[in-house]
């Protein structure tokens, strides 16, 4: 009987380690092509675009497309120039106003807030972060563009109404701040203390502290911040498409109207989907984008390698 | 200027930053919550109607349907995401690959993310065209899903990371198959999965751009999964594009219930990862 019972539980205790072998093997399959997926979603977005923007560009060159400002797609005319133009100018101006004040706002959160303080602007921080672009606009609608249209355009002598360029940078240089300041925190706080104590200990100031030791040495994390921000700007498709006043036409000023390549899909691609070149040169449009992106976002891996190794500690 | 004028100016212009920043970010909540808040409270019935016949030039009814629209399509994208998202970012724990292999992944993770989430709109668009269906609910579901995968698969990806090597090789050291290690490291990273997934809902409610050409944009209550819908964020961009002051009215309404939905989940995050910490090996109430 003894027996009986001894070898039941073996086989009872071999059945259980081959279920738990068998489980192992099953989900090592599910991991796996969940790792392979990632890959899979992006190839399969890049071809799908590719291949979908082969009817317009078996049309018209490269070059053609994207230096003829004449988008007319009912002439079937299909020049990026303009949109082009207009996301450069709207990436720039943002940048130049957003940069500054994201990295003194993490040297703030990082170097001067501490306890209570520190926590409260951090959490004002994510909700930034977490407010729907679309809000964004809605606000902006009501607050900066009759703010640019009836006070800061008319004292530069301009009659523009509001919408356009400027306001659309004002807008979007506070909407991308969330991501660049978190990363720019993250690699601040990442520094080891000593560096601190010792550039405080040969006499230098706080600032001096942070303007030659930390941020040289966090160098690397904010630069690639930057970049990813860039790319942020570069794709931000909902406030430009409220704000910038969609006419595709390249901007002669900071308060005129323009396009830029994601507002051109958006304010062009529900009435001219049924024409197949338009549909394709939107695509081309968005393929654009996700490649320079990429591009951005390679940059940015580059450079934080790159930069590490350069502005070592 | 001598050195301490520099630090002084300096400290000033990075406390001036912050400043500007949060109060920019009262002013944005604050103005929605009021404006919002007053079209509510004088008009209640806004938020629990359907949209009449002629939603888009009267402003007959209220938005109902954006509100549905809103939580069928998240939802489910949600669920779908989540569990692609945390199929990933186990797999990236490099038990299952080769360090080299789970670095590549991640870069693509990183461009990924970066997309701009109209691209992932145009995508399914052309593979709505290319299955020649029509935009509705369905693809709308797949468009956020997609959105939120590499994000919730970063955040995951994060808290799996700070899981203490030791829990793993504990489990490793008692036999333990990777499946079974697996469950205790997602267990242990619990309270940063769980703000993960809270994170990528809300801004998956938040977005518009994937859904303004996958949904189908269209001013009827959901009747089924292959029929148009709208969402909320869809509707606060066209309203506030209309000319009819009502609809902006509602746009603000609308606003005021997508602000108090994102802000109620940034909360449930912070709580639950509180709960939560208790399953982490040195954590609160171990």
């Amino acid at each position: 009987m003894t027996e009986a019972t001894e070898s039941g539980e073996q086989s009872r205790m071999g059945g259980r380690r081959a279920q738990r072998l068998r489980r192992e093997r099953l989900s090592s399959y599910w991991f796996t092509a969940g790792g392979y997926f990632a890959i899979a979603l992006f190839v399969c977005i890049v071809l799908t675009l590719l291949y979908q923007s082969l009817p317009l560009l078996s049309e018209f060159s490269l070059a053609q497309l994207v230096t003829s400002s004449n988008w007319d797609p009912a002439q079937n005319e299909f020049g990026f120039l303009a949109a082009i133009v207009g996301t450069i100018y709207v990436t720039i101006l943002t940048m130049l106003m957003g940069t500054p004040l994201a990295i003194l706002t993490a040297i703030y959160i990082a170097e001067y807030a501490e306890g209570r303080t520190k926590t409260l602007v951090s959490s004002f921080i994510d909700v930034l972060a977490a407010i729907p672009s679309v809000i964004f606009g809605l606000v902006a609608l009501m607050v900066v563009v009759p703010f640019v249209g009836n006070y800061l355009a008319p004292a530069v002598g301009s009659n523009a109404t509001g919408t356009g360029i400027l306001t659309v940078s004002l807008v979007l240089a506070i909407v991308i701040t969330p991501f660049m300041i978190s990363l720019t925190v993250e690699s601040l706080e990442a520094l080891p203390d000593e560096l601190r104590e010792t550039s405080l200990g040969v006499g230098a100031t706080k600032w001096e502290t942070i303007q030659s030791v930390l941020l040289r040495a966090a160098g690397p994390g904010i630069f690639s911040a930057v970049l990813l921000g860039f790319g942020r700007v570069f794709g931000a498709t909902i406030v430009p498409a409220m704000l910038i006043g969609g006419q595709t036409h390249i901007p002669d000023s900071l308060f005129s109207t323009g396009q830029t390549l994601p507002t051109l899909i958006v304010n062009d691609f529900g009435e001219l989907m049924s024409m197949p070149t338009t549909q394709s040169a939107l695509i081309f449009a968005g393929l654009m984008l996700v490649i320079i992106v990429w591009l951005f976002n390679f940059a940015a891996m580059l450079a934080r390698r790159r930069l590490k190794r350069r502005w070592q500690y | 200027m001598d050195r301490y004028a520099k630090q002084r100016l300096f400290g000033l212009l990075a406390r001036g930053a912050t400043g500007v920043i949060i109060s920019v970010m009262i002013l944005v909540v604050g103005v929605t919550i009021v404006r919002g808040g007053y079209v509510l409270l004088t008009d209640p019935s806004v938020a629990i109607t359907p949209p009449g016949a002629r939603y888009t030039l009267e402003a007959d009814g209220g938005f109902l349907h954006a509100i549905l629209g809103s939580i069928f399509i998240v939802v489910p994208a949600t669920v779908i995401s989540m569990i692609l998202a945390l199929s990933t970012a186990v797999y990236l724990q490099s038990d299952y690959s080769s360090e080299r292999f789970s670095d590549g992944v991640n870069m693509f993770l990183n461009v990924l993310w970066a997309t701009p989430p109209i691209v992932y709109g145009v995508f399914v668009l052309t593979v709505i065209i290319a299955v020649g269906s029509r935009t509705s609910l369905f693809f709308g579901i797949i468009a956020i899903a997609i959105f939120q995968y590499p994000i919730m698969t970063r955040y995951t990806d994060e808290a799996l990371q700070s899981v203490a090597d030791t829990a793993k090789e504990a489990s490793y050291g008692l036999g333990a198959t990777r499946f079974e290690t697996a469950q205790i490291t997602v267990r242990s990273a619990l309270p940063g999965v769980v703000a993960g997934i809270i994170m990528g809902f809300a801004r998956g409610i938040g977005d518009a751009a994937t859904v303004l050409f996958t949904a189908g944009r269209s001013n009827n209550m959901p009747g089924g999964l292959f029929e148009g819908s709208t969402t909320l964020p869809i509707l606060i961009f066209d309203n506030a594009r209309a000319q009819n002051p009502e609809l902006h009215a509602q746009a603000y309404a609308a606003s005021f219930v997508l602000i108090v939905a994102v802000l109620t989940l940034i909360i449930i995050s912070r709580v639950l990862a509180g709960r939560y910490a208790r399953y982490v090996p040195g954590g609160r109430h171990s």
